[in-house]
């Protein structure tokens, strides 16, 4: 049975008597404090914001007053503090230590990105007030969207979609207006069978039926599949590059030249950006939209799972077909698009209220001018840098699937695990009690057991030193076999162990409710 | 430069433990054509000294509504954010995290993802809620998706009401798929009526509370006709604090509640980012867009948190999912259940009447200058106002006094020309009685000028 009043359940002392820690009377262990629920504290009639009284009025409400009870808890304010605080310290973090999670960017964030998101006439503006009173903020995001534009060598921009899926979503929109426009009903999108999730789930949302490419031999797209899939059903392709093994899509302008000549277009995930900033254009090899991650590549922190910000950039195909609103400038300054109906092209529609991730736009500023186009480079060539040190830092012990040079992450299989009973997701749980936030695992999913590494330009050679001596001595120590039990029962220092997620999702509990609290 | 390690000579080292004599050879994968051997045309790196004036120079351009009467709502609206709720979001362990796809290092991002879908769930009447959406208007479109798989029909009708924005969104996001929507014209003054377009073939109706121009509305007999048709109601939240004042959506009736959270503990930043609300009856959890946290227990038996139901989600079930949505709104949402937290049943009941009266106090002030007109029968802290001239114009010349008197309907409704006079004016917590009499003497010079 939980306790649900306060004090953390007693570990199940008959089943696990080998690994429990010493108890304490209140369930807390030192620096290691635990808190209850919100919703299991307070006490009805404390406050946490004083503010004046309601006016005595006749009330305009028609009839619609509120009179039961809504539940929540009444707490203080420094209750309320010490709850959250507790919290957080049950989080893994990037500013506390190594994030290595492939696919996911896991990069320093800047504070003056943060500091600069609440400035005076920033942080505080309203998204309808007067254009004429928002001149600097218009000026913001048409300067993001000329970096945006030059660093990806594509004409045009939509800035609005909300996260990285958003933006495959604006983007394979936008494929389809142009094909409507040629009055084309084209049904197909080819997606590479290692794509993020997200890219047909983006596609079966535009009502297209997706079609999966094989992966080649040395981990790139299997072109010659990819031309037989090709005709003038296909609307287009979905292809990540540099792609989630980690490799570029070397042949990725033969790519562009077979999806152009049977009249489709290149929809390019950008979500591995950060590999190839200053180092080549996705303008010069034939994309047609690409989605920019500003919270991945561009350091807009995750947030422990948003807000993202997903400006999408495209070619002049694609241009006329941009969501409203966009930011116009001219000689008497900058102006906002704000409608369909009215607009220059043949715009497919909104996506968002207000104009974007505002918020989000000005970190990734800050974020661009601190680094310049110098830095920039630095980033592609330090993260690429770093994946390929860890890589040869362990492919002795663990196998690549895919033969020499890495991008900006590092990709093993769990081929070497093979009979040692340990699994990718063994390793990754004791790497949590080395004090790591694992790697991607599983994923990409034509690798088996996949571990996808990508220390990002962020991390020290010290770092990655004691990570590949961590990471070498669990291999060992799984391939000696000797101690099973400590890599099935990590980890065992977390705030949890391994949790139940079976159970979780048979019987859901998604909220807590004064009957199940009992 | 101050964000990357590395210095010439460990950068020379590890080139050599790789095996390679330079960084170029790193990328020889890109074909030789596309390689860029210059930097970008772009300024080089900045100190942060230079790059904070920078940044503050982009601020100083814009009028802030922090420093001036402002009566802006429209779907985004200044309240009082207490000090407490930035200081937590800030919190490195909260603001670097990852998604929490680790549970056992993750915590504290599932038990506050925890208490929000039940704080969101309490407000909205529901009986559950996800993690978020990205604003309010996606989670209208979701909504209006989900709809249409859980009753295995087509079509949807959205109130004349509802936010342009939402409306625009809803619309645009359901174009390619097999599902319609029929939006209504909006409807300033009378009852929206729904008989004619109700029938079994409607997925769902979505009705906006308070709608665009402020009104409220009792939507428990809509409610009972969606049901006899079969149909789902949607409600649309886009002023949240008004549910401390009013009768719940699902008090009402509704099947789905979607909203945006940005009143409570998000800052107005031009827009975004902000948090989606979507809320629901049990009996549709399955169909749910989004991520889900649920309780658990560890090996030990402790009570944990993890991410659940994600066979939903589009990284298992992929052209199958119920949405492509991955990233959320994760921190916004934090921020939204801190405050909530704060104010707690007391204080959220409490903000809600201090909004309420505010506005009635201004909306009274406002009726009775001469030539302009309060519209609205109902509202919470928005109303909409009827000058003699063209709002636009209004609010160009309030704001040349350094007022942000309120929002034209025609900026978000421009083909309706016959809404050119009405103007949005919210008032909040965070307005003065002087602020107030400001706008009320401007308003008076602009009416009778």
């Amino acid at each position: 049975m939980l306790n649900n009043v306060g004090r953390p359940t007693r570990p199940d002392a008959a089943n696990h008597d080998d690994l429990l820690m010493e108890e304490t009377f209140t369930g807390n262990k030192a620096l290691n404090l635990e808190t209850p629920l919100i919703f299991e504290q307070g006490v009805k009639g404390r406050i946490g914001v004083d503010m004046a009284e309601p006016r005595a009025i006749k009330n305009r409400l028609g009839g619609l007053e509120k009179s039961e009870d809504i539940g929540l808890p009444d707490l203080s304010e420094p209750q309320v503090l010490r709850h959250y605080v507790r919290l957080s310290r049950q989080n893994y973090s990037i500013d506390a230590g190594f994030y290595p999670l492939g696919s996911c960017t896991m990069k320093h964030n800047p504070r003056i990105n943060e500091k600069s998101a609440r400035m005076k006439g920033l942080g505080d503006i309203h998204p309808l007030q007067p254009v004429s009173t928002v001149q600097g903020a218009l000026e913001l995001i048409d300067d993001l969207a000329h970096w945006l534009k030059t660093i990806t060598g594509m004409p045009a921009v939509a800035m609005s979609p909300a996260a990285g899926a958003h933006g495959e979503l604006c983007g394979v929109m936008a494929i389809k207006a142009a094909h409507d426009a040629k009055g084309e009903n084209r049904s197909i999108i080819l997606v590479p069978e290692s794509a993020h999730g997200t890219n047909p789930a983006t596609a079966a949302l535009c009502g297209y039926k997706v079609q999966s490419v094989p992966a080649r031999k040395d981990g790139r797209m299997d072109i010659e599949a990819f031309e037989a899939a090709l005709s003038p059903e296909v609307a287009g392709v979905m292809l990540t590059n540099p792609n989630t093994c980690g490799l570029f899509e070397n042949e990725i302008k033969k790519i562009a030249e077979l999806i152009h000549r049977v009249g489709g277009y290149f929809y390019c995930d950008g979500a591995n950006l950060n590999a190839i900033l200053g180092r080549t254009r996705p303008g010069d090899l034939g994309v047609d939209a690409m989605h920019i991650n500003l919270h991945k590549t561009f350091s807009t922190p995750h947030g422990g799972g948003g807000p993202g910000s997903g400006p999408v950039v495209l070619s002049e195909a694609l241009a006329p077909f941009a969501p409203v609103p966009y930011v116009v400038k001219s000689d008497e300054g900058y102006s906002l698009q704000e409608n369909v109906t009215g607009s220059a092209g043949k715009s497919f529609g909104r996506m968002k209220t207000f104009h974007g991730q505002m918020g989000m736009f000005i970190r990734a500023m800050a974020y661009m001018l601190s680094h310049g186009s110098d830095g920039l480079r630095q980033i592609a060539e330090d993260a690429v840098l770093n994946a390929n040190y860890v890589r040869v830092g362990l492919n002795d012990l663990l196998h690549s699937p895919f033969d020499g040079i890495c991008m900006h992450e590092a990709l093993f299989d769990d081929s070497t695990l093979k009979n040692t009973g340990v699994t990718t997701l063994d390793i990754a749980k004791a790497m949590i009690d080395e004090g790591y936030h694992p790697m991607t695992m599983y994923f990409p999913l034509v690798v088996h057991g996949a571990m996808l590494i990508e220390p990002t330009e962020s991390e020290t050679k010290e770092t990655l030193d004691l990570f590949i001596g961590s990471m070498r001595h669990l291999i060992e120590k799984a391939q000696k076999g000797n101690d099973p039990d400590f890599f099935t029962q990590a980890p065992k220092y977390s705030p949890r162990r391994r949790l139940d997620e079976t159970a979780a999702a048979r019987k859901p509990v998604l909220r807590w409710s004064k009957e199940n609290a009992a | 430069m101050r964000y990357m390690p590395h210095t010439a000579e460990e950068r020379a080292e590890m080139l050599k433990k790789i095996g390679v004599s330079s960084v170029d050879e790193l990328f020889v994968d890109i074909p030789e054509e596309a390689r860029l051997n210059d930097l970008l045309d772009l300024p080089t790196h900045a100190p942060e000294m230079v790059v904070e004036k920078k940044m503050q120079a982009y601020g100083l351009k814009n009028l802030s509504p922090a420093e001036v009467p402002s009566f802006l709502g429209a779907g985004a609206y200044r309240h009082h954010v207490p000090t407490v709720v930035d200081h937590l979001v800030q919190r490195s362990e909260f603001l670097t995290a990852y998604t929490p796809y680790q549970p056992e290092i993750s915590q504290g991002t599932l038990q506050a993802l925890f208490e929000f879908q039940t704080q969101v769930a309490m407000i909205t009447g529901m009986d559950v809620a996800n993690a978020s959406m990205y604003d309010g208007a996606t989670a209208c479109a979701e909504a209006v998706l989900m709809s249409c798989r859980a009753t295995r029909r087509k079509k949807a009708i959205l109130s004349g009401n509802l936010h342009p924005h939402y409306r625009e969104v809803t619309e645009t996001t359901v174009q390619y798929t097999e599902f319609k929507v029929n939006s209504k014209s909006p409807v300033v003054e009378g009852p929206e009526d729904f008989s004619e377009e109700l029938d079994q073939e409607i997925a769902c109706v979505v009705v906006q509370n308070p709608d665009f121009f402020g009104r409220l509305q009792d939507l428990a007999e809509l409610a009972e006709k969606c049901h006899e048709v079969g149909a789902l109601l949607v409600v649309v939240v886009t002023e949240v604090v008004s549910l401390g004042a009013i009768k719940s959506p699902g008090e009402m009736g509704a099947d789905i509640v979607v909203g945006e959270g940005q009143s409570i503990g998000v800052p107005l930043s031009y827009g975004g980012p902000y948090v989606g609300l979507f809320a629901t009856k049990q009996k549709y959890v399955r169909q749910m867009p989004g991520r889900l946290c649920g309780e658990t227990v560890d090996q030990e038996g402790k009570r944990g948190y993890v991410l659940t139901l994600s066979t939903r989600e589009q990284h298992i079930r992929r052209e199958k999912a119920t949405s492509n949505i991955c990233t959320n709104a994760g921190l916004c949402s934090l921020a939204f259940s801190i405050h909530m937290s704060l104010l707690g049943e007391t204080g959220f009941k409490k903000l809600a009447m201090l909004n309420h009266g505010e506005a009635v106090a201004a909306s009274e002030k406002i009726d009775a200058i001469e030539g302009v007109r309060v519209v609205n029968e109902t509202f919470f802290n928005e109303f909409t106002v009827e000058l003699p001239v063209k709002a636009e114009q209004a609010v160009e010349r309030l704001a040349e006094r350094n007022i942000l008197g309120g929002i034209p309907v025609s900026r978000l409704l421009p083909e309706h020309a016959e809404f050119d006079n009405l103007l949005l004016v919210t008032v909040t917590e965070t307005n003065t009685e002087e602020e107030v009499d400001q706008l009320v003497d401007a308003l008076k010079e602009i009416a009778n000028a």
